[in-house]
């Protein structure tokens, strides 16, 4: 086993009746890295995990696992899984669910680790109802670990968390890393794949629109946030090359785009009263609208 | 690297019954109507009423009927709405990613129901014999208890096709309106005899009546059909079930309900 690929989409279609959820999709990933799957609702993403998980059948392409066929129990023992939409029942207890869990591998990790893993320690007693959001997406992490797996798929872990719990989880997901098993991770957080992942590809419309470290990712749409006070709206820039959105703060006008010095030279020309002028490098978010908005020419980016 | 290591079967087997078990018992939604409506149903019309109302033998009719219905609601129920549920919440579809076989989680839920089932005719024979003065012999007791307990297949595989084709909550509402009204015209309640012709008819297409009539044999009550076509019957009826669900399944891709066309993906 040193093939350096441990999952792999290759020219994958999916189609939900007429719906096109991956269109040609080629998708590797490699043996302990953290691959985030980033792009907004709608994209393909947990269609993509679910062919992976082999809970959906492949209808065009091929998805192996560990060279396999998603759904082989070879593969199953050594994969761990946190789904999007999923909870274990109210009625039973941290530990009762995480006992079930860790009866389903041959060689799982010991209850009390799981718990200091997720975070979740002296919780082993509660209700799975009782616990706060943050809290079930801790368990459900701790029940993808159960099995001690190489690879874990995390379909947007952090979903309708708010920001302290989602930070928290992060720290979990982390140290998870550390021990070198490969993650794949979805998100539509864009953030969240800057702070966890070696590499990100982004998905837009069921298709692969960018792929790289998250440097990478920056460094080719180079985007720049532009920001000043002037008269110009951001209506009247929308058409200026390169400008991916623009909007009104306040007194001030925040125009994105990759090509910054086009953009402050015809607001000059337009605007000589222009002042209080900033161009900062924008951050994955800016970098994720910019190459969304590449490949979706006509309308704006909500 | 491809040693099919595995986790002991038994194990699996043994913990999803348990824990199937123990999550149905504290869920009072469930637990109260499949453990008590028949418990108290059969002490007021068989105990209370029965005794010395229209018939001397309707507490012994009435124990074998509802103990048909007490088995007949935890398999039900446990199928029919638990799967909906279940499949609704996503942990089926968690499920099936693990290395859980398939038969675990179901063979867990017909266990419920035996265990259930067993309950609540344990508490109908005791009502029975100590309450209402019941007097059978001994083999008859355990031939009913028995038979009665049989009748987790059809009912768990009637549960299987309701919940492979029904949705979450609709599903309890669906599984109720099978529930009841197949107890009334099986003649669970009341002997069918006292409805109209055209109404006994139709028990003859229910699983609960054949269910009933097995049971009412052993103590020398049923309507007089034999026990061959009552057998029949419900072996046919639970094999196009079983079939009805898994085109159900096959319909819906096991557990890929949660993903939305367009939706959240």
């Amino acid at each position: 086993m040193s093939e350096p690929s441990v999952a792999r989409l290759s020219g994958v279609t999916h189609r939900y009746g007429s719906v096109v959820a991956l269109e040609e999709v080629d998708l590797e990933v490699r043996r302990g890295e953290v691959l985030a799957v980033l792009g907004p609702n709608g994209a393909g993403k947990t269609t993509a995990i679910h062919l992976l998980l082999g809970s959906l059948p492949v209808q065009t392409g091929r998805a192996t696992v560990f060279g396999q066929r998603p759904d082989a129990p070879g593969v199953r023992a050594r994969r761990g899984a946190m789904l999007q939409i999923s909870g274990v029942p109210d009625t039973l207890t941290v530990g009762e669910h995480i006992d079930l869990f860790r009866a389903y591998y041959p060689t799982p990790v010991p209850a009390s680790d799981l718990l200091a893993m997720a975070g979740i320690e002296g919780l082993e007693g509660r209700r799975f109802g009782k616990l706060s959001g943050g809290q079930k997406q801790r368990v459900m992490f701790a029940l993808a670990l159960c099995g001690d797996p190489q690879l874990v798929f995390l379909d947007e872990p952090t979903a309708g968390l708010d920001v302290e719990v989602r930070r928290g989880l992060w720290e979990e997901i982390r140290r998870h890393r550390e021990s070198g098993r490969t993650t794949v991770l979805t998100t539509h957080y864009l953030e969240e794949a800057d702070a966890l992942a070696d590499r990100i590809v982004v998905l837009h419309r069921g298709r692969v629109i960018a792929e790289g470290a998250p440097s990478t990712i920056k460094s080719r749409t180079a985007a720049r946030r532009v920001r000043c006070v002037t008269r110009v709206t951001g209506d009247a820039v929308t058409s200026v090359p390169g400008v991916v959105r623009s909007e009104t703060r306040g007194q001030h006008l925040e125009v994105l785009t990759s090509r910054p010095e086009t953009l402050v030279r015809e607001l000059l020309d337009r605007d000589p009263d222009l002042h209080d002028l900033t161009v900062v490098g924008a951050g994955l978010e800016e970098a994720f609208l910019a190459l969304t908005r590449e490949s979706d020419e006509p309308g704006p980016v909500r | 690297m491809t040693a099919p290591k595995q986790a002991p079967r038994w194990r699996i087997y043994a913990l999803e019954a348990w824990y199937q078990f123990l999550m149905v018992l504290r869920e009072p939604a469930f637990a109260i109507p499949t453990l008590l409506f028949p418990l108290i149903f059969y002490l007021f019309f068989g105990v209370v009423m029965g005794a010395g109302s229209f018939s001397a033998a309707a507490p012994t009719y009435m124990l074998a009927t509802y103990s048909v219905f007490g088995v007949m609601g935890p398999s039900l129920f446990g199928f029919g709405a638990g799967l909906a549920m279940e499949r609704d919440s996503g942990v089926l579809l968690l499920k099936r990613t693990t290395p859980m076989p398939a038969a675990a989680y179901l063979l867990a839920k017909v266990a419920m129901a035996i265990a259930f089932g067993a309950a609540v005719v344990l508490g109908i024979f005791l009502l029975g014999a100590h309450g209402a003065g019941v007097v059978l012999y001994r083999w008859q007791w355990f031939a009913l208890a028995g038979v009665v307990l049989a009748g987790v297949i059809p009912f768990c595989a009637l549960g299987l096709a309701v919940g492979a084709w029904s949705r979450g909550r609709a599903a309890v509402a669906i599984t109720n309106l099978v529930f009841l009204p197949m107890a009334m015209l099986s003649g669970l309640w009341i002997p069918i005899t006292i409805f109209p012709a055209a109404l006994q008819d139709i028990a003859n297409v229910l699983p609960a009546y054949h269910q009933a009539q097995l049971a009412l044999k052993i103590i020398d009550m049923d309507g007089g059909q034999t026990t061959l076509l009552h057998v029949s019957v419900l072996g046919v009826q639970s094999l196009a079930y079983l079939a009805v669900a898994a085109f159900g399944f096959r319909r819906a891709g096991t557990g890929a309900v949660s993903i939305h066309p367009g939706g959240t993906s």
